[in-house]
């Protein structure tokens, strides 16, 4: 069910081509923000566009809480250290023995347990969301790593050599981007060991996801990269540099991919959160990670059994799913708003 | 045209053929490559050596993987039996298994569940098209005022909600607080305000999400297409506002948006499992998790057919519609 949402932002996203024709190779980066104090001065498309997401309140607002959220996640155990109780640890002392809820009124919220207690074993729920944000931003990021590396590769090689390596490869895309992901993965993950290649538990499963969902993810960015190649290879610094006698990965690199990192980075920060949705649906469909470790997806559908009676234990998980998805939606709407060559929004 | 339909249904018969091989060594392989017995995964953890061994049998299991791959595909034309461990079992054509954790015909167990997701979908379609497109052309039409503003930002929250999360609120507060709505899913053959009720929340839910996608496609699209040489025509031509809108900028807005719609329908109808799971409903998405949990690897794979197949056929349904709605696609 996520898929529709990649088919969106890609959609949105085709229209955004830096183009940098007239300064191929590295682009300049100098221009940090201080450097634009002259009166006249030419300006690349990459201060323009780092201009235009300082003006962007939502976008900015979006970048913090990012930030904020993976300082989260690094600082994980000393924030539980200082705050909370260690995530896997039993409270039962803060359960109701009869009907397996908290005590406290509130998800059993306190001082001592700022977000309450899961219901049944009584964890804490707080040290519980901490960790759940290493899982979630940890699989998501490195998932869209693969994606990005593998999409850019196979998308440029299809887009710049075209002929039958490029048939074959659009035709694995067709076929990948049919494959029902969701269903798939369960599928996969059930027949998964608990150890392999030296991982066990929590590793196997982490490494499996990061796997499927950059697996699954690559033939979106490789569709937008190829269209984008295929554009660019018949332009005249192209044909500069060949007549120059320049060889193909000379040109693939050096004339190409500068070209193709404002439409990539556009694509991987939008790629994030659905990749956190999708780390949640599968945890939630029970083929994410497996408790003791904890994740917000996991929660939720522990939460499903029990959320009439503790709505706040449902809701919290919900809430940081929401949040982080959100502002990194936001961090990337503005990044494409800002390198959109034809925006003034 | 003929030409083009021929050689786009052979890949679609060529993809169905690379999902089942594909799933069915997802369950043949890797467990022999980590050393675990699929056979004894089918039958459960209390299985008797006998059981394991007629299961093995039965499934082909010994056999390369191709075999059984060809058994499964004949299995669907022809019908199959299952042979093992002193008994046979008749599965009349179409067979897409046999589930021996249920003791069922698998195609009858997807018959079953069909109308469930269809209602589901269908539903939720209506529902999200309507509202999802009639924002985003308003978004775009008042550009950048307070009621753009307003709905892009519900939009954006809108697919930044997990579904499952959604669900969960909204049974939360309309049926468990409110209690507005019924709970569970009556077949409209018995009761039509039974059905409608049953499955208002899942629509709702359902809608939100996609309705919020449309939105920002739309508006996205519409803006695109206004800026175009063509309305600038239309409009220099003098040809009234709402024509300029209706008849021009419309028709170029749908285009997308219908493709999209053609592939989400597919997806969906081929299962909707978060939504499914979450609401409890046993639709085609409710079989497929119910066959993961229970290791049902007949299920499964006639699930995961199923589903790409919905897929593949509504996208190719999809591209042949492209060309009646947009003169400027010609099939080559």
């Amino acid at each position: 069910m996520t898929a529709p949402l990649h088919e969106t932002s890609a959609g949105e996203s085709t229209a955004t081509v830096v183009g940098a024709p007239d300064a191929p190779g590295t682009p300049d980066n100098s221009g940090t923000p201080d450097a634009s104090a002259k009166a006249i001065q030419g300006r690349s498309p990459w201060q323009i566009a780092w201009t235009r997401l300082k003006r962007d309140k939502l976008a900015l607002a979006g970048a913090f809480v990012v930030v904020f959220l993976i300082l989260v996640a690094i600082l994980a155990p000393v924030i539980v250290g200082l705050l909370g109780h260690p995530p896997d640890e039993f409270h039962e002392d803060q359960i109701d023995p009869l009907f397996g809820t908290p005590i406290g009124s509130w998800g059993g919220i306190s001082s001592d347990f700022l977000l309450g207690v899961e219901p049944v074993n009584g964890r804490d729920v707080f040290s519980r969301i901490v960790y759940g944000a290493r899982i979630s931003l940890l699989v998501a990021f490195l998932a869209a790593v693969f994606a990005v590396v593998l999409g850019t590769v196979l998308g440029i090689i299809a887009g710049y050599f075209g002929g039958w390596i490029d048939a074959a490869l659009s035709r694995v895309m067709d076929v990948m981007l049919a494959f029902p992901q969701l269903l798939f993965t369960i599928a996969l993950v059930s027949v998964l060991p608990n150890e392999l290649l030296g991982l066990d538990g929590s590793g196997v499963r982490i490494a499996a996801l990061v796997l499927v969902i950059g697996f699954f993810g690559w033939p979106y960015v490789g569709r937008i990269v190829r269209g984008q190649t295929l554009s660019l290879r018949n332009r005249e610094y192209v044909e500069a540099a060949q007549s120059l006698g320049a060889g193909r990965f000379y040109i693939l690199r050096r004339e190409l991919l500068p070209n193709l990192i404002a439409p990539i980075m556009v694509y991987a920060t939008l790629m994030i959160p659905t990749n956190i949705l999708t780390e949640a649906a599968l945890s939630f469909l029970g083929a994410g990670v497996k408790p003791p470790t904890a994740s917000w997806g996991q929660m939720l559908s522990t939460a499903i059994t029990t959320y009439e009676a503790d709505p706040i234990f449902m809701v919290i998980p919900g809430f940081a799913i929401f949040i982080t998805v959100l502002a990194f939606n936001l961090f990337g709407d503005g990044v494409r708003d800002a390198l959109d060559p034809k925006g003034s929004r | 045209m003929l030409a083009y339909i021929v050689r786009r249904l052979f890949a679609v018969v060529v993809m169905l053929l690379v999902v089942t091989l594909v799933t069915l060594s997802i369950f043949f392989l890797i467990p022999k490559m980590t050393g675990s017995d699929p056979a004894a995964m089918f039958v459960g953890k209390q299985a008797d050596p006998a059981s394991i061994e007629g299961i093995r049998q039965k499934l082909g299991l010994d056999e390369p993987i191709l075999v059984q791959f060809w058994h499964f595909v004949s299995g669907i034309f022809v019908g199959r039996d299952y042979t093992g461990g002193g008994d046979t079992i008749h599965c009349a054509m179409p067979c897409f298994g046999y589930s021996f954790r249920t003791e069922q015909d698998v195609w009858s167990m997807l018959v079953d569940a069909f109308p469930v997701t269809l209602s589901m979908v269908i539903g939720a379609a209506v529902l999200w098209l309507v509202l999802g497109v009639s924002t985003g052309v308003i978004s775009a039409l008042k550009r950048g005022t307070i009621i753009d503003r307003a709905a892009m930002i519900t939009a954006l929250a809108g697919v930044s909600l997990p579904i499952f999360f959604t669900a969960m609120l909204a049974m939360l507060v309309f049926r468990t607080q409110l209690q507005w709505v019924d709970a569970s899913y009556t077949p409209i053959t018995e009761s039509f305000t039974g059905w409608f009720g049953g499955l208002l929340l899942p629509w709702v839910t359902l809608a939100f999400l996609y309705a919020a996608m449309y939105a920002r496609l739309t508006r996205a699209t519409m803006l695109e297409v206004l800026g175009e040489d063509y309305i600038r025509t239309a409009r220099a031509k003098g040809l009234p506002e709402p024509v300029v809108l209706g008849k021009h900028a419309m028709r170029s807005t749908m285009t997308p948006i219908l493709t999209i719609f053609g592939m989400d329908l597919g997806a969906l109808v081929g299962g909707a499992i978060l939504t499914e799971t979450a609401f409890s409903l046993h639709g085609l998405g409710g079989l497929a998790i119910k066959g993961v949990s229970e290791r049902d690897l007949p299920l499964i794979l006639a699930v995961t057919l199923i589903t790409a197949a919905c897929v593949v056929v509504a996208n190719l349904v999809v591209d042949l519609l492209y060309a009646v709605i947009d003169p400027r696609v010609r099939l080559a």
